[in-house]
This record gives C-alpha cells, structure tokens and sequence, in this order.
C-alpha cells in the first residue's frame, strides 16, 4: 500500500444522528443488559441525556471513516485482503441517544512486517458543538502477496 | 445522579476476578449484529462466501466479541458510561457452527490500580473451545461514579 498516506486527513463524515432505538438494537446485539442502555429513566436518574450507547458503539460511526480510507484512489489497499488486527477507543465521555456525531479520520501510522501492511487509523468523533467524544483506533492488516 | 457501585482502591489488588460470563454465539447472534452495526461482510453468515476466501467457516464479526466481552465489565460497575478506555488485539477467529453455534467465555479480573486517578485497568481473558480470541483486551473504568454533563 501507498506509504506516503501516512499523515493524510480525510474530510469529516456528515453528522450521524445517534437515535434511541439504534442504541437499544446495539445493545441487544452485543448482549448488554445494563438498564443505562435501554431504559430512559434508568438512565436518566443516573445523569445520562437519554439511553447510553455500549462502549463499543462508536464502531458505527468509525465505519464511515473507514470506507472513506478503503476507497481512497492512491491508497492501494486490496478491501479483499484486509484483516482488522487491533480496535481501541478512547473516551471523554460515552455516546447517548440525542448525539449528532461527526467523524474524522488521519492516518496515524503504516508499517510493514513480513509482507504485510499495517495501517493506524485514528478516527475522532466529536459531537454538534465540535467537542471531543471518543477517538477510535483501528489497525488494518493489509496480506501481501503469499 | 449516580450510577452504578463505587469501589475502593484499596479493595483491589491486581488478579482478583472481579466479573465474567458465557455467551453463547448462533448463526441468528452474527445476523442481529450485521444488522446493528452496519458490518455487512457476507463472511459472517454465508458458508459460501466465507469458503471462497479460504476461511474454515462463518465467523463472528471481531466487533461483536470485542462489544459483549465488556458488558460483564459494565454490569460489575453498573454504567457503561464509566468505561473510559478499552482496547483489543484480535488474535484468534470465532468459527460459528450453524447448528452448535460457540460459545465464548469471558473472565475479566483487575490488571492496575490507579488510584490518584480514580480508575483501574480491568484484563479479559475471552476464549473459545478454550484458546483466546483477543490479546491485550483492557478496559479502564473509573472506580466512582463521573460527575456526568452529558
């Protein structure tokens, strides 16, 4: 792949509407069962907005970004060899039902090891008024020719 | 204003097993999350497209693993609004049969303390037919309730 997007900002995803039965559907899906995901005034009571999105739900919005990286022209990235190697988010605070999210994706790292590619993507996901959210980190492995 | 438990530093010490769980994985689980999530790649619920790129089988979106391997995390805390940190490594595939399904195994026990900052590093194990699936899996939970401005 083209070492040379190492550094490379990709414009930011159009706001994505955090709706209240998406965060519920999320939640069942990846087996949470913690009231603060589904019910209003559960979470209410606790502070929250609306309904808290599991940790891992920021991966919905990330995605964007990622297809952004994926279908760049110059990228060289074959879609049908890559291989997610590591995930990580990191918090200011958690996603809630009623968040209009944007995202914005650099390119934080590629390295090569043994014939593979390795790509850093740095996903920051900030909320209506520009504040910071959760930063999502995915390492793609790209599989070179075998 | 609070949720969930507020935990002691000094009722922690590195290795206690604090939460964990089973979950078991069907074909119908891998459906319910493409559809969630919007991760849509046909290897994870077509036995012919996952063949044709030389997989052994249907497995589990990485995500999926990752996003129920917290949730005994969140339930020990009780708000998954308190999980400031958590990352993974994805080491091994879930191959997911579609008539015995798999069933994943969680364990999660305490890795560091850091109790200037009011936080501590929960470790998870996360096998399958007993190997690991994920290396390096860490949440860092805040040990009280945040003060939420959400």
């Amino acid at each position: 792949m083209n070492p040379e997007l190492v550094g490379r900002v990709f414009a930011p995803t159009p706001a994505y509407l955090v709706g209240r039965e998406k965060v519920r559907e999320f939640s069942a899906a990846v087996f949470a069962t913690s009231p603060l995901n589904t019910d209003v005034e559960a979470a209410r009571a606790a502070g929250y907005a609306d309904v808290v999105a599991p940790p891992t739900f920021a991966v919905v919005v990330q995605e964007h970004t990622l297809k952004q990286l994926l279908s760049e022209p110059d990228a060289g990235i074959d879609f049908s060899r890559v291989v997610h190697g590591d995930q990580r988010f990191t918090f200011t605070r958690p996603i809630v039902a009623g968040d209009e999210l944007t995202a914005t994706l650099n390119v934080a790292s590629i390295k090569s090891l043994g014939g593979h590619s390795m790509v850093t993507a740095e996903s920051t996901i900030v909320d209506a008024t520009g504040a910071h959210v959760v930063t999502a980190t995915s390492t793609l492995v790209v599989r070179g020719d075998e | 204003m609070t949720a969930g438990i507020t935990i002691a530093a000094d009722e922690l010490t590195a290795g206690d097993v604090v939460a964990g769980g089973h979950f078991p994985l069907s074909r119908d689980s891998l459906v319910r999350y493409a559809g969630a999530s919007g991760d849509f790649n046909a290897i994870h619920y077509r036995d012919d497209v996952a063949a044709s790129v030389g997989l052994p089988g249907v497995l589990a979106h990485g995500m999926l693993t990752m996003g129920l391997a917290v949730q005994p995390v969140v339930d020990w805390i009780g708000d998954p609004g308190r999980v400031l940190d958590y990352q993974v490594r994805f080491t091994r595939p879930v191959l997911v049969d579609p008539v015995e399904g798999a069933e994943l195994v969680v364990s999660a026990k305490v890795g560091k303390v850091d109790a200037e900052a009011g936080t501590v590093r929960i470790d998870l194990t996360v096998t399958f037919n007993g190997d690991t699936v994920l290396g390096k899996a860490q949440a860092v939970v805040s040990l009280a309730p945040t003060a939420s401005v959400v």
